[in-house]
C-alpha cells in the first residue's frame, strides 16, 4: 500500500501543485474582499467561472480571425488572460456597485443574501449566452499547448514512477507566481496599496485621512476579481471543459483556502490553496487505495469540507490569521 | 377609492360578505371550468384576503381551516384535473413547512443555513429506507419493509433524526461566526448529498444514485393513501401543527432568545442568554420540520434519489423565506406559496403557452431561455431585489404590539424607526 502512494506521488505532487496554484489565486479575491469589506464575496466563484467562458469567447474569436496560427501560442495566451483579466474585473465592480455598494449599512446577513443571488444570476446568464451561442452550456475548449514533458523520475529511484508534465501546467505557475508577487508588491509598497491595507483596518479614519473609500473598494473589487477571472482561464486551458457550475464548488475550495491561510490574509491564502490542493490531489488518488476500496475518489470534496471544518473549530483564525476580539 | 378602503376597515361586515362572495366565485369557477390555473390561484389568494380583514385571530383560523379542509378539496373534485391541482396545493404545504422550519434558523436566530434541504433528505432517506427491503442489507432477520402503518411513527422518527443531524451540525459550526456559517452549511448540505449518492459500498445503504424506488405508501387502519388528494390533507394536518408550533414558539422564551441573538449576540449573551444551546435548538427545531416533511415526499413519491435534494432545492427555500420576509410566518407562508406555484404552476403553463407560440410560427424562443430553465435566474433576482429594495419582504415581521395607552403616550418613542439602508 505505502510503495503504490509512493510510486504516484511525484505525479500527485505535480497535478495538486497546478490545482494548489489555481485555489490560491482565486482565494486571494476572496481575502482582499474579506479584508476589506468583511464580506464573504459569494459571487467570486462566478467570476472565476466567467472568465473560463471568457476566455473559451475570445479564444473563438482568435480562431475564426485565424490569428491564432499567426501569433506564437504564449502570446495569445498573454492576451487572452489580460482581455479575461479586463471584463471580469469591470464584471467586479459592476457587482459591487449594483449588489454590495446599496446595503453597505445593511445587516451582514442582507448583504450576504444578495451575494447568492448575484452568483445565480451569473450563472444563469451565462448558462444562456453558452446554450444560446453553442447549443450547449458544457464546452469544451481549444488547446493552446498541448505538449507534455516526461519526467524520467523511475531512472533516479525505483521507488517512484514516470511522471509528465503538461507544457500548460508550466504556465499555471508561471502566472501565478507573477500574478501573486504582482499582487504582494502592489499592496505592500504602492501608495493604492497603502490605501487598501488603511481602508482594510478602519475604514472611518481612513476616510478621514483623505483616502477615497469608494475608490479604494472599487479597486479591491477590480484587482480581485481580475485575480479570479485570470485563474478561469488557466483552469481551462488546463481540464479542457468547462460549464457554468464550476464555480460553486471551487469557489468553496478556495474559500477553504483562504480560511485555512487566515481569511483577510494575502500571502496566508497564496499558502493555503498550494496546501488545500495537494492535499485534496493526493486524496483523489489515494483515498481508494488507503480504505481498502470503500471510499474512493467521489468523496474528494467531501475531504476538502472536512478541512474547513476542522479549521474553523480548531483555528477559525487560519494559519497566519491573527486573533481578533469582538468589539462590543 | 381611499374612502372605500376606511369604510371596509370599519365594517366587519362588509368585509366578511366581499370575502364570501369571492370565495364563491372562485370556488365556483375551479368547480366548473375545467383545467382553469387562474381560478384556482384565484381561489388560493382567498386565503391572503383572509389575512388582511380585521377579523379576530379565532375567527380568521376557523374560516382558513374551512377553506382548507373543505372548500378547496370540495371545488377541486370538479374537474378531470383535480390530481394536478390537489398535487400543488400538496407541493405547497410541504413547501410551506419546510420554509417555516428554515425561518426558524434564518428569520428567528438570524443564522443564515444554505444545506437546509439536507435535512429534508435525511427525513425522506429515514423513511425510504425502512419503508422498502434496503434495510434487509444491514439488518439481519427480512423484517423490512415495513408496513405503511409505520409511516405515522416515521413522521416523528424522521423530524427526529434530522433534528439530531441538525445539532450534529451546529456543534462544529456554531462556534465560528456569521458568515462562516452560510458556506460550511452550503458544504454541509453537498457533504449529505455525496455521501447519499455514494453509501453503496461497503455496505449498501441508500442505494446510490439509483436512488430507493417503491416506497410504501402510508395507510391509515386499511385505508392505502396514493393519490395526491389523499395526502393533501395529511400535509394540511401537518401544516396545522407545524404553525400552530412555530406561532407559540416565536412568541416563547426561547423565541425571544432566538430574536437577541439574532440582533446583538454579545448583548444577548450578557443578558444570560445561553448562546450556544439558544442556537442550536434553533438548529434542530427548524432542521425537524424539514425532516417531517422529507418523511411525507418520500411516501408521496414512492420514488426518492439524490438528485431531489440539490442546491437548488436549498436556495428554493431561502428564496420562499427571503422574499415572505424573515422572521415573519405569515409572510413564509405566502412566500413559500407564491413559490412554489410559480415553480409548478406558472413557468410550466408559460413554457407551454411559449412552445405553443412558437409552433405555430408567431415568434420563436430559441431553447436556452425557455422560462422553465431559468429558475436560477428567477430566484437569484428575487433575492438581489428583495435585499436590495425591501429586505423586510412582502409581509415585514412585527413584533407585539404595545397597549394603545402606551403608543399614545406623547413623549417621544424609545427608538427610532429602523433606518432604512440608502
Amino acid at each position: 500500500m505505502f510503495s503504490s502512494i509512493l510510486q504516484t506521488l511525484p505525479q500527485v505532487l505535480i497535478d495538486g501543485l497546478a490545482l494548489g496554484a489555481i485555489y490560491a489565486v482565486v482565494a486571494l479575491g476572496y481575502t482582499m474582499v474579506y479584508g476589506i469589506l468583511e464580506l464573504i464575496n459569494f459571487a467570486h466563484g462566478e467570476i472565476f467561472m466567467t472568465g473560463a467562458f471568457v476566455e473559451t469567447a475570445v479564444l473563438f474569436i482568435f480562431q475564426g480571425a485565424g490569428w491564432l496560427t499567426d501569433m506564437p501560442a504564449w502570446l495569445s495566451y498573454v492576451l487572452i488572460i489580460l482581455i479575461a483579466m479586463l471584463v471580469t474585473g469591470a464584471l467586479g465592480v459592476g457587482i459591487e456597485r449594483v449588489a454590495y455598494r446599496p446595503l453597505r449599512k445593511a445587516p451582514k446577513l442582507i448583504l450576504l443574501i444578495s451575494a447568492f443571488g448575484v452568483s445565480f444570476v451569473l450563472q444563469d446568464v451565462i448558462r444562456f449566452i453558452a446554450e444560446l451561442k453553442t447549443g450547449n452550456y458544457i464546452i469544451s475548449t481549444p488547446q493552446l499547448f498541448d505538449q507534455r514533458y516526461q519526467l524520467p523520475l523511475s531512472s533516479i529511484s525505483s521507488w517512484f514512477t514516470d511522471a509528465s508534465v503538461k507544457a500548460n501546467t508550466l504556465f499555471i505557475f508561471a502566472i501565478a507566481i507573477v500574478l501573486m508577487i504582482g499582487l504582494d508588491i502592489f499592496v505592500n509598497r504602492t501608495k493604492w496599496g497603502g490605501a487598501m491595507r488603511a481602508v482594510a483596518q478602519d475604514r472611518e479614519t481612513a476616510s478621514l485621512m483623505s483616502i477615497n473609500v469608494n475608490k479604494v473598494i472599487v479597486l479591491t473589487f477590480f484587482i480581485g476579481s481580475a485575480l479570479g477571472g485570470s485563474t478561469g482561464v488557466l483552469f481551462a486551458q488546463q481540464y479542457g471543459t468547462i460549464d457554468p457550475y464550476i464555480g460553486f464548488i471551487l469557489g468553496l475550495k478556495a474559500f477553504t483556502a483562504a480560511v485555512l491561510g487566515g481569511i483577510g490574509n494575502i500571502r496566508g491564502a497564496m499558502f493555503g490553496g498550494i496546501v488545500l490542493g495537494v492535499l485534496e490531489m493526493f486524496a483523489s488518488s489515494n483515498l481508494g487505495i488507503l480504505t481498502g476500496g470503500n471510499f474512493g475518489a467521489e468523496y474528494k470534496d467531501v475531504f476538502a469540507f472536512m478541512i474547513l471544518i476542522i479549521v474553523l473549530i480548531f483555528k477559525p483564525e487560519g494559519i497566519f490569521g491573527k486573533a481578533i476580539k469582538e468589539k462590543v | 377609492m381611499g374612502k372605500i378602503q376606511t369604510m371596509l376597515q370599519a365594517n366587519k361586515l362588509a368585509q366578511g360578505l366581499l370575502l364570501a362572495a369571492f370565495i364563491l366565485v372562485t370556488a365556483g369557477a375551479v368547480y366548473l371550468i375545467d383545467r382553469s390555473v387562474t381560478a384556482f390561484l384565484l381561489m388560493l389568494a382567498s386565503l391572503l384576503l383572509l389575512y388582511y380583514t380585521s377579523f379576530s385571530n379565532g375567527m380568521k383560523w376557523s374560516i382558513a381551516v374551512f377553506l382548507l379542509v373543505i372548500v378547496i378539496p370540495f371545488a377541486t373534485s370538479g374537474g378531470t384535473s383535480r390530481e394536478s391541482y390537489m398535487e400543488v396545493a400538496t407541493q405547497c404545504g410541504i413547501y410551506v413547512a419546510m420554509a417555516l422550519g428554515l425561518n426558524i434558523v434564518v428569520g428567528f436566530a438570524g443564522l443564515l443555513d444554505m444545506g437546509f434541504i439536507a435535512f429534508f433528505a435525511v427525513g425522506a432517506y429515514t423513511y425510504g429506507i425502512f419503508a422498502t427491503g434496503q434495510a434487509n442489507n444491514f439488518i439481519s432477520g427480512e423484517l423490512f419493509p415495513l408496513s405503511g402503518g409505520s409511516f405515522w411513527i416515521f413522521i416523528l422518527i424522521g423530524g427526529f433524526i434530522a433534528g439530531i443531524f441538525g445539532i450534529l451540525l451546529g456543534l462544529p459550526v456554531l462556534r465560528v461566526k456569521g458568515d462562516y456559517l452560510a458556506i460550511v452549511t452550503l458544504g454541509f448540505g453537498e457533504i449529505i448529498r455525496i455521501i447519499f449518492n455514494n453509501l453503496e459500498k461497503p455496505v449498501n445503504i441508500t442505494n446510490g444514485a439509483m436512488g430507493l424506488s417503491s416506497i410504501q405508501p402510508p395507510d391509515l387502519f386499511g385505508f392505502q393513501f396514493t393519490f395526491p388528494h389523499q395526502f393533501y390533507f395529511i400535509v394540511i394536518g401537518i401544516l396545522l401543527i407545524v404553525i400552530f408550533a412555530v406561532r407559540r414558539l416565536e412568541h416563547s422564551r426561547l423565541g425571544r432568545s432566538w430574536k437577541a441573538v439574532r440582533e446583538n449576540e454579545i448583548a444577548a449573551q450578557s443578558m444570560g442568554i445561553p448562546l450556544i444551546r439558544t442556537k442550536l435548538m434553533a438548529f434542530a427545531i427548524g432542521a425537524s420540520f424539514s425532516g417531517m416533511m422529507g418523511v411525507v415526499f418520500a411516501a408521496k413519491q414512492t420514488f426518492i434519489d439524490p438528485t431531489s435534494f440539490t442546491l437548488i432545492e436549498s436556495i428554493t427555500i431561502l428564496v420562499m423565506v427571503v422574499l415572505g420576509g424573515m422572521g415573519s410566518v405569515p409572510g413564509v407562508i405566502l412566500g413559500a406559496s407564491l413559490v412554489t406555484i410559480l415553480n409548478l404552476q406558472v413557468l410550466t403553463e408559460f413554457t407551454s403557452w411559449l412552445n405553443q407560440l412558437s409552433q405555430q410560427g408567431i415568434f420563436e424562443v430559441p431553447n436556452a431561455l425557455s422560462p422553465s430553465k431559468m429558475q436560477r435566474f428567477i430566484f437569484g433576482m428575487i433575492l438581489i431585489l428583495v435585499a436590495v429594495f425591501r429586505p423586510h419582504g412582502l409581509i415585514a415581521a412585527r413584533n407585539r404590539k404595545l397597549p394603545p395607552e402606551a403608543v399614545k403616550d406623547p413623549s417621544p418613542p424609545l427608538s427610532k424607526p429602523e433606518v432604512q439602508p440608502d
